[in-house]
């Protein structure tokens, strides 16, 4: 099944009469990395999880390729802030996202090894996935997504209370997943980070998309007044909750 | 008071000479309750984290059916299996009453709903944490359910420990349907009613004294393990 063009046409989710999303319209090519930015309550995270199939929008259509429907059994993966971590070890946890494929035990640890070599955690293949750092953790993480070959990646803020250096690894990371092929959608708060790693720029407020963008234009002349304001970090809380 | 002290003195001095009696007590109840404890494990922890994973109608009745079976009266299940197990009964054939493999079934039905219960506790709340990233890397149901079992190993422990207490502490079901035949399916609890009744207190507490013993040091282990495994996986 095609998985791109991504097309999402007016795309609502309102639990309890509460607007989530409210009519979001977004197409997605086959390459790149988009960011989604916006203040808290945007709906950044709920717009991912819609993508997904883990929230089941209220309204509006989500075209994979040529076909409208559900998310695809295969092809798309997603990456939260605070990942799953099994009570075992690191080459356990890698190779657990290889658990629905009919591999043996032994070629899934195989592929799991030279993963966590890619991403640089091979010699802490035998620790506890507990006891890594917050910033090794997501690159387990991104590690047992990227195993599964996706075409899409969703990434809900995997750098959220990182350190710098820690941050810099999973960028490193992020670019080399979209270098082999892989689509990412990522939601991030960190302006810097967006304009490190993003070719283009969704900006969400109150539920709906107000630019989407390349990187350069979204910071050099954002078109929405909400987008100016909250570059400018100056977007007042009525303005990002109008129905408060 | 000399008469509790010399009751405590024969026993200390049986259990000091080993006697061969108190022995084949001991033996014959950690084969029962053990057989117990690992039929329940079988059936138990998959049975509690199903009913934690799965989402199907009635869930919530069984839910409260198999916490309402955790105080079963083990009177009631003995009764059962006899009338079961009885030559007149749907599996008479088989010839198991008063044979230790009775003992193990009526003490299987005593344990399963306890660790069904305790396990779908804890499984259902890792499922909530995992339940969205595990649908994404599209785990079969059977897969999530093997996972968080594995997951939870550590603190599963707890369930195969309350069945254990239940299976050794209980006389009413062993009683009915081991019949408490000398060396055949006397074990501690039966045995420890049957010497209190004639008299013979010495034996009583020597078997009390093992079986508190073993509860303890099975505690101990399990404290040690899950202590242990809280360090090595966090």
């Amino acid at each position: 099944m095609a998985i791109f063009p991504l097309r999402i046409r007016d795309l609502r989710y309102q639990p309890n009469g509460r607007e989530v999303l409210a009519g979001i319209d977004l197409e997605l090519g086959d390459e790149g990395i988009t960011l989604v930015l916006g203040p808290n309550g945007a709906g950044k995270s709920v717009l991912l999880r819609t993508i997904c199939g883990l929230v089941q929008p209220s309204s509006g259509s989500i075209v994979w390729g040529e076909e409208q429907g559900a998310c695809p059994a295969q092809g798309v993966m997603m990456v939260f802030q605070r990942p799953m971590m099994l009570r075992a070890s690191v080459l356990h946890n890698v190779a657990l996202g290889l658990k629905p494929l009919a591999l043996s035990r032994r070629e899934r640890e195989a592929r799991a090894m030279a993963m966590l070599e890619r991403i640089g955690l091979a010699d802490r293949a035998a620790d506890s996935a507990r006891q890594l750092s917050g910033g090794e953790q997501q690159r387990l993480a991104l590690a047992r997504a990227w195993l599964t070959k996706p075409r899409l990646l969703l990434l809900d803020e995997p750098t959220a209370s990182l350190d710098p250096s820690a941050t810099a690894a999973v960028e490193l990371i992020i670019r080399e997943i979209r270098t082999d092929g892989t689509r990412i959608l990522m939601v991030t708060h960190n302006l810097g980070q967006a304009t490190r790693l993003g070719d283009d720029i969704v900006f969400m407020s109150a539920g709906r998309v107000c630019e989407h963008t390349a990187v350069r234009a979204f910071f050099a002349r954002p078109h929405s007044e909400e987008a100016r304001l909250f570059i400018q970090g100056e977007l007042p809380w009525r303005m990002r909750f109008p129905g408060a | 008071m000399s008469s509790l002290t010399t009751t405590v003195s024969d026993a200390l001095s049986l259990l000091a000479t080993f006697d061969h009696a108190v022995a084949e007590i001991v033996a014959l109840s950690l084969q029962v309750s053990g057989g117990a404890v690992a039929l329940g494990t079988l059936i138990g922890l998959p049975l509690g984290a199903c009913i934690a994973v799965g989402r199907f109608p009635g869930k919530n009745v069984l839910s409260v059916l198999i916490n309402g079976m955790m105080g079963l009266p083990s009177v009631v299940v003995g009764v059962v299996v006899y009338l079961l197990l009885s030559r007149s009964g749907p599996f008479g054939g088989f010839g198991l009453l008063y044979t230790p493999l009775a003992m193990i079934v009526a003490q299987t039905l005593l344990v399963v709903p306890l660790m069904a219960a305790i396990t779908r506790q804890v499984v259902e709340d890792v499922w909530q944490r995992y339940a969205e990233e595990l649908q994404l890397m599209r785990f079969s149901w059977w897969d999530s359910v093997t996972t968080l079992l594995y997951d939870c190993r550590h603190s599963l422990l707890v369930a195969v420990l309350a069945g254990l207490g239940r299976a050794m502490s209980e006389v009413g079901a062993v009683m009915i349907v081991g019949g408490n035949i000398d060396r055949a399916t006397r074990v501690m609890t039966t045995a420890i009613a049957l010497e209190t009744s004639k008299g013979d207190l010495a034996l009583a507490i020597a078997l009390g004294m093992v079986l508190i013993v073993i509860i303890l040091a099975l505690n101990a282990l399990a404290f040690a393990l899950r202590h242990w495994a809280m360090r090595r996986y966090g």
